[in-house]
């Protein structure tokens, strides 16, 4: 999933302050999953925003509500009937979804309520961990289903660096090194003779190579 | 001054070899370079310009070892893959070679992190193995990465570092095969406090014939005072001090502690010199260049061997 924390109330308030009549929009999919920008925090973040505003006697209408997808098309269409009500759009979608709603209606300001992390998991509860960075070519396999671009704070294909101690990555001691747990995870399936080879630099061109990045499936376009 | 690197010939004679560290400043003043230079000519090989270490902002290490070149001294060009890609990295390694710099360390460099650029973009585009695997390519067949041919190859010397203390202790030896097969003809070690750790690395790769190979120098650092090796030890990730060297810096004075650093230092030399394998030493003198006259002296490293 694609992962995004609330912005400061400050900073949002001092976006939306040129406009009277805002629509909080809220995405069910990861931004709900990873507590950011799901229909629960939009209707608090709208309240949040409505008491700020009453307190400073300011007069300004904030309505809210939340569609499926904010990065799908076909949901973002539904604002269609209710876009003309506002002046501004606060999207609690991530950077797609704030970028698909802008898409759509080019007429009114979309506002990021939102800032989107990382590509990662849900750990536990309110812990989230990155773990791709969508780099357009999987070496999963290679390194036994740990990624070394988005798990290693230097993106070592040859690793581990001499940080490495007691499992911890130096960067952060909080933090697992990527490194001894594609060792520990490859010794267990008895491959790691896998890291006996020169691993070869990583072809970047895949992930940005010719600006932004498209997919095309004819076979899906009917 | 010939125009091969002196490190390699002392090396290639059988000479154990010497090299120090030279950090260049925070500042464009060639003057301060020219100073360790001065400091340093005649006791030391070669002499490492750090890049950036600690993802501080310095004077480049390119140009620190021109100056030094210019000087009269081997320099050898430390390069981190932190701030560069790989078209910067071949780059400058061409134009190091046209300047006359005939040795060069690749490095992965410190996290960005640490540093006083805390925001910067960490590039690692290359990570170290692989940019010693494109000089050597660039050198030997004359080919950048990619394939394309070069007009004229570059003449380096090329090492890379390695860490006995970091872990998994099993696989610190696989990376150092990894790091010869790839190219390097030299290795420089992570500080060696811990003599028996490093014997333990040291033993792993003379039995996979690694030290046949490639020439190994074991780091070394003179401690200034108890303080610094506490620091060293807790705040330096991948640095072992055995808790024995720090109660030996707290056991004498404080204004002998200096000196007691620098026994440590030439007493861990003298020992690295009995391993078979170790073919020389790197003395990491922290903003302490005086101290390595002394300790090669000590050593009894001097005078160093001279080539026409
Ligand atoms: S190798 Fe690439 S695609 Fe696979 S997890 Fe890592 S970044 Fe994502
Ligand atoms: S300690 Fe491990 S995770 Fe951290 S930079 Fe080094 S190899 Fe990568």
């Amino acid at each position: 999933m694609i992962t995004a924390e609330q912005k400061p109330i400050d900073e949002i308030r001092e976006m939306i302050a040129p406009y009277k009549k805002i629509l909080a929009l809220g995405c069910g999919s990861c931004v709900a999953e990873c507590a950011s920008g799901g229909e629960k925090e939009t209707g608090m973040l709208a309240s949040a925003l409505r008491m700020a505003a009453k307190m400073n006697g300011e007069d300004v209408r904030i309505s809210e509500m939340t569609i499926d997808r904010q990065c799908v098309n076909e949901f973002v269409i539904q604002l269609d009937d209710v876009i003309d009500q506002y002046d501004a759009i606060l999207s609690l979608g991530c950077g797609a979804g704030v970028q698909a709603v802008a898409d759509m209606f080019p007429e009114v300001p979309v506002i990021p309520a939102l800032n989107t992390e990382f590509m990662g998991e849900t750990k536990g509860q309110g812990l989230w961990v990155e773990s791709c960075l969508g780099c357009g070519d999987c070496m999963l396999y290679d390194f036994a289903g740990v990624c070394p671009l988005a798990r290693c704070s230097k993106h070592l294909l040859n690793g581990p660096c001499g940080g490495s101690v007691d499992g911890k990555c130096e960067v952060n001691p909080e933090v697992p090194c990527a490194w001894q747990l594609i060792i520990d995870r490859l010794s267990k399936f008895g491959a790691l003779d896998r890291l006996e080879k020169i691993y070869p630099p990583k072809d970047w061109s895949k992930k940005q190579g010719a600006g932004p990045r498209k997919i095309v499936r004819e076979d899906q376009q009917r | 001054m010939n125009d091969n690197s002196q490190l390699k010939s002392v090396l290639e004679k059988g000479d154990f070899a010497v090299t120090a560290e030279c950090g260049p400043p925070k500042g464009a003043d060639p003057g301060v370079v020219l100073k360790k230079a001065e400091i340093l000519k005649g006791k030391v090989d070669a002499l490492n310009v750090t890049d950036n270490q600690t993802a501080i902002v310095r004077m480049s290490s390119l140009a620190a070892c021109s100056l030094l070149k210019t000087a009269g001294l081997d320099p050898v060009l430390q390069m981190v893959v932190r701030d560069r890609n790989r078209i910067a990295l071949q780059s400058d390694i061409l134009g190091a070679s046209a300047l006359g710099i005939r040795n060069v360390l690749c490095l992965s460099g410190d996290h960005q992190i640490f540093g006083n650029q805390p925001q910067a973009l960490g590039v690692f585009d290359l990570d170290s193995i692989q940019f010693v695997q494109a000089v050597k390519a660039m050198r030997d067949e004359g080919v950048i990465l990619g394939g394309e041919t070069l007009t004229s190859p570059p003449n380096l010397f090329i090492g890379a570092a390695a860490n006995p203390f970091a872990d998994p202790l099993e696989f610190r030896v696989v990376r150092l095969a990894k790091k010869i097969e790839a190219g390097a003809g030299f290795i420089q070690t992570q500080c060696i406090y811990n003599l028996d750790r490093f014997e333990t690395w040291l033993n792993m790769a003379v039995d996979k014939g690694l030290t046949e190979k490639t020439f190994i120098l074991g780091g070394v650092t003179p401690l200034k005072s108890p303080g610094m090796a506490k620091y060293m030890k807790n705040r330096v990730s991948g640095m072992d001090i055995p808790d024995d060297i720090i109660k030996r810096m707290e056991g004498v004075p404080k204004d002998k502690q200096r000196e007691e650093g620098i026994r440590i230092c030439v007493e861990t030399i003298l020992r690295l010199k009995e391993m078979p394998g170790v073919k020389g030493v790197h003395i990491m003198a922290i903003e302490w260049e005086d101290a390595v006259g002394e300790i090669v002296e000590k050593a009894g490293l001097l005078p160093r061997p001279v080539f026409s």
